[in-house]
């Protein structure tokens, strides 16, 4: 009994969580996509009824709108930050003196909730009392920035507010990949006489190409699970206009009490991610066991 | 009195692939067996059954007498030195060497006697308050066999023990470890793919290939008396010279006629009684082919060989010919006549040779 | 990139080699600007008065400092019904992450020890399986945890939202700790072993005396992750447990009453401060992990 208690230990002890994951991660999962075919409103309903909640789904115009926000936000957040992120990389690769101080300050952002992030860019942006109003202050009468509030120019305000949370992390990525490039390569590349622009754009981008997958990966994350950020800077509006996929669903789920819609939201911002993480996850595993 | 190590009929497999086939070893009280082998030859996978870190699939093992197939690792009454020392990294050197008597249950007072002892015996006193990361690659040896030692255990086991320090401190770590054995009269079981180290330590080699052992045998015995191609290529440096011939009776023994490039075949003939097949493969070591005016036995034969390169490495000097479509080295004296491009007059000790059959590798003689 | 760059540029042309660098400097502050701005003009509006913050500029400095918004904010603004302010917030948000980093902490580190040292088969699938986990988007578990939590009388609990926060940690720590060992030699486990340890001696002994770095990473990390969350928060707590970040929104999005923007400034420092001092404290730790894992070495 003691021995096989010994033998048995390791797996005894990853048991727990193994059992935690499968349930909680995986079994969930299974009952959202259970949900989704079902005709579930305010309680679940258990019949498969096939696939009318995604027919709803993707006949509603605000689901429409939710989730080509998704597309307009998640390109631009993810093209801007990591554009953004490698020009601060390289910039402060450059034997900079306060290197130290300002990687701290491009990098804070990360440390915030997106709810406090939210509240902060809300009040810069209010259009009678933040920013429209200082620089009309300073004499230009007729600037308007009031994107805030219009349905056409919102979305925009959540792609500036994500960018300034998350492109210090882009750095941070790409400041470690650039330093991580051998040296001696670089040596060789300045005995050839290639000039620095050169030596950046030949050799040391490209021999970077894992970390902007892994970039790339993180960010697509960041903004497929954009939650918290919305409800505090727009709260979905002005009406639905910067509705993404993650506010619909807990719109659905603990506003209209529509569960069924919930459910079919969330299986179809699973399958997004799905479909994006899956195939990087198998060749990371692939290259790290062996 | 019972073998100190007995292996019987082992088998190991990993899933479908099998590591370990059929392994029958033992050794006596005092013995230092050597494992040699290329990589991948199962030499660790070995040495880790013995120490019952690895569970064997079929056969037994028994350590002192005592049958030891499923017993745990901690119960063996072993001593491992692994070959990155593995010591704890956290730990002072002192309790490096005292945790498996803490682990045990042993009171203080021991543990610090054994301490001691183990300390002046490998001349790390002044160690022992650092941390791994403060020693040297030999002392960080020397802590890993402290901690062997304090154990007093049936059998020590050694996984490449010397493999991680630079040539000059492994020639010197060699030499301690031989007279520590020799010192402690321990039995002692070793891993390593170097064979000078093998040939140096061993009162006993075994020596494998793909899971299967070539050869066991004495360190002698492996080198004079190989048992297949195998061995014979492996062990001893520089290698020893196989040659395809032809072996045709005659009527004061065999002739062994070596073909050559461009030239007419050499002929030696060997007196011994032998019964060998028409096509044979000829072993000889370089130290068995000299110059003809300097060597002269019963056994040697001579012949006239064009020497392609000659190579001078301070007390000897290499040269090396076309017998047979193979590079021959020959060992001669460093102040030899012979040139690159000229003939000269050698010997070939044929009391020293074996022959091999090319088909299978077996030795023949 | 060292002592690369400026040298290769000859030193015929100083001026265009110190213009250059000028140039470097300024785009770098423009940047800080950038970063530092929306943390400034929280900080100000938070320090001024309503009257002020109508009739002034975004970005100048409070004409007359006063701290009646952080008082507000800290005992008396309103999240909905009640007017405590962020005060049981904040300390609900402590009773939330401080057990919830400690236990994720403690089984991440157990299982990263287990996959990473005592390889069984099907070791490395579970850690697949948990490391999706990691991935997936929360919206997807919300609706059944809310039954389940429901179910074992938990819901709208504390200890409702520790046990969220833990198994959803799990994935992240797991593989936090897995990294981190998975470059220890197996040989020490091995000497270990021979030495007479059994699995939680040598994990005890050995193992966790060498993680002091990752403990600190992921501790950091799960405190940002648990801290910060809003998501749990919102969908799994009631009034009286809401952690510090639902109490912001609930502040700042509240219909009744006039909008008391130096309040809501106030209100998101409070809510910012543990993670940002975590940050400034021990920020290259920070760093470490979020890079941990997703740079390939």
């Amino acid at each position: 009994m003691f021995k096989w208690l010994e033998e048995n230990t390791p797996k005894l002890v990853l048991a727990p969580s193994f059992i935690a994951v499968m349930v909680f991660v995986y079994g969930f999962i299974a009952w959202t996509a259970w949900v989704s075919l079902t005709r579930s409103r305010l309680l679940p309903k258990y019949e498969i009824d096939g696939f009318i909640q995604y027919d709803r789904l993707f006949a509603s115009p605000r689901w429409d709108t939710a989730f080509g926000n998704l597309f307009i936000f998640g390109i631009l957040f993810i093209v801007i930050a990591m554009i953004l992120g490698l020009l601060l990389a390289i910039l402060l690769d450059q034997n900079i003196r306060t290197e130290g101080a300002l990687r701290t300050i491009y990098l804070y952002p990360m440390a915030l909730s997106m709810i406090v992030t939210g509240t902060a860019w809300k009040w810069i942006l209010n259009p009678g009392l933040g920013l429209e109003a200082t620089v009309r202050g300073w004499g230009f009468e007729n600037f308007t920035f009031d994107w805030l509030v219009n349905p056409d120019m919102a979305i925009y305000t959540i792609v500036i507010a994500a960018i300034w949370q998350s492109s210090g992390f882009v750095m941070a990525l790409f400041l470690a990949g650039l330093r991580s490039v051998d040296g001696e390569i670089i040596k060789a590349a300045q005995v050839d006489g290639i000039p620095t622009w050169r030596v950046y754009t030949a050799i040391i981008i490209p021999s970077m190409a894992p970390i902007f997958l892994s970039a790339f990966i993180v960010l697509s994350h960041l903004a497929i699970k954009s939650f918290d950020l919305v409800i505090a800077l727009t709260g979905g509006g002005p009406g639905y206009a910067t509705d993404l996929p993650a506010t619909y669903m807990y719109a659905m789920a603990f506003s209209r009490g529509d569960i069924g819609q919930a459910a079919s939201s969330a299986m179809i911002m699973m399958m997004v991610v799905f479909t994006i993480v899956v195939p990087y996850l198998y060749s990371e595993l692939r290259s790290k066991d062996g | 009195m019972s073998k100190i190590l007995e292996i019987n009929n082992l088998f190991k497999s990993y899933g479908p692939v099998e590591i370990l086939k059929d392994i029958n070893v033992s050794i006596d009280q005092g013995d230092f067996l050597v494992l040699v082998g290329p990589s991948g030859c199962g030499k660790s996978t070995l040495l880790n059954c013995i120490a019952g870190l690895e569970p064997i699939t079929s056969g037994n093992l028994s350590i002192g007498g005592q049958d030891m197939t499923t017993v745990s690792p901690k119960d063996r009454d072993i001593a491992m030195v692994f070959q990155s020392y593995a010591l704890y990294p956290t730990m002072t050197v002192a309790k490096n060497i005292t945790f498996g008597m803490k682990v045990r249950g042993v009171d203080q007072a021991t543990q610090d006697e054994k301490l001691a002892y183990v300390a002046q015996q490998l001349q790390i006193e002044p160690l022992l308050k650092r941390k791994p990361g403060q020693l040297s690659g030999g002392q960080r040896q020397r802590v890993a066999m402290g901690r062997a030692l304090v154990r007093d255990p049936k059998l020590f086991l050694f996984d490449e023990p010397l493999s991680n320090l630079d040539a000059k401190l492994r020639v010197e770590m060699r030499t301690e470890l031989k007279a520590l054995h020799q010192r402690l009269g321990a039995s002692m079981v070793y891993v390593t793919h170097d064979q000078i180290e093998a040939m140096t330590l061993a009162t006993k080699i075994v020596v494998m290939k793909g899971g299967i052992i070539q050869q066991i045998g004495t360190p002698a015995e492996i080198y004079n008396r190989p048992a297949n191609l195998f061995v014979a290529d492996f062990m001893g440096s520089p290698a020893m010279n196989l040659i395809p011939a032809k072996a045709v009776k005659n009527g004061i023994g065999t002739a062994i006629q070596i073909e050559r490039n461009g030239n007419t075949p050499i002929v030696l003939s060997d007196t011994k009684n032998l019964d060998l097949p028409e096509d044979v493969i000829l072993g000889v070591r370089p130290e068995d082919i000299s110059d003809a005016s300097l060597r002269a036995n019963n056994e040697t034969q001579e012949a006239d060989c064009v020497i392609e390169i000659v190579e001078p490495a301070g007390a000897d000097t290499f040269a090396v010919m076309e017998l047979g479509g193979k590079h021959v080295t020959a060992r001669l004296h460093s102040e030899t006549s012979a040139k690159a491009g000229e003939t000269q007059r050698l010997a070939f000790d044929l009391g020293k040779v074996s022959y091999f059959a090319p088909d299978t590798g077996k030795r023949l003689n | 990139m060292a002592d690369y760059s400026m040298h290769t540029v000859r030193n015929n042309n100083p001026i265009g080699k110190i213009a250059l660098r000028w140039g470097l400097y300024v785009m770098l502050g423009i940047f800080a600007v950038f970063y530092l701005m929306p943390f400034f003009v929280m900080l100000t509006t938070s320090l001024k008065s309503l009257d002020e913050i109508r009739t002034g500029d975004l970005i100048s400095l409070p004409r007359e400092v006063t701290l009646d918004a952080w008082r507000t904010a800290w005992s008396g603004a309103c999240t909905g019904i009640q007017c405590e302010g962020m005060r049981p917030y904040f300390w609900n948000s402590m009773l939330i992450a401080i057990p919830g980093v400690a236990i994720s902490t403690l089984l991440g580190a157990l299982n990263g020890y287990v996959v990473s040292q005592w390889k069984f088969r099907g070791a490395n699938i579970i850690f697949s399986l948990m490391l999706f986990g990691c991935f997936i988007p929360f919206q997807v578990v919300l609706l059944p945890m809310a039954r389940v939590l429901g179910m074992m009388g938990i819901a709208g609990t504390i200890p409702g939202l520790i046990f969220v926060h833990v198994i959803y940690g799990l994935g992240f720590t797991t593989l936090f700790f897995r990294n981190y060992y998975v470059s220890i030699p197996s040989e020490l486990t091995k000497a270990a072993k021979v030495d007479g340890a059994g699995f939680f001696r040598i994990f005890w002994s050995i193992f966790l005396p060498l993680s002091i770095p990752i403990i600190v990473v992921t501790v950091i990390w799960q405190f940002t992750q648990i801290w910060n969350d809003f998501l749990f928060g919102v969908s799994f707590s009631q009034a009286g447990t809401q952690p510090v970040t639902v109490a912001l929104n609930n502040i700042v999005n509240s219909t009744t009453g006039v909008k008391e923007y130096n309040v809501d400034m106030a209100a998101a420092i409070i809510a910012a401060l543990p993670t940002l001092l975590v940050y400034v404290v021990a920020g290259k730790y920070f760093v470490r992990g979020l890079t941990a894992g997703s740079v390939k070495g």
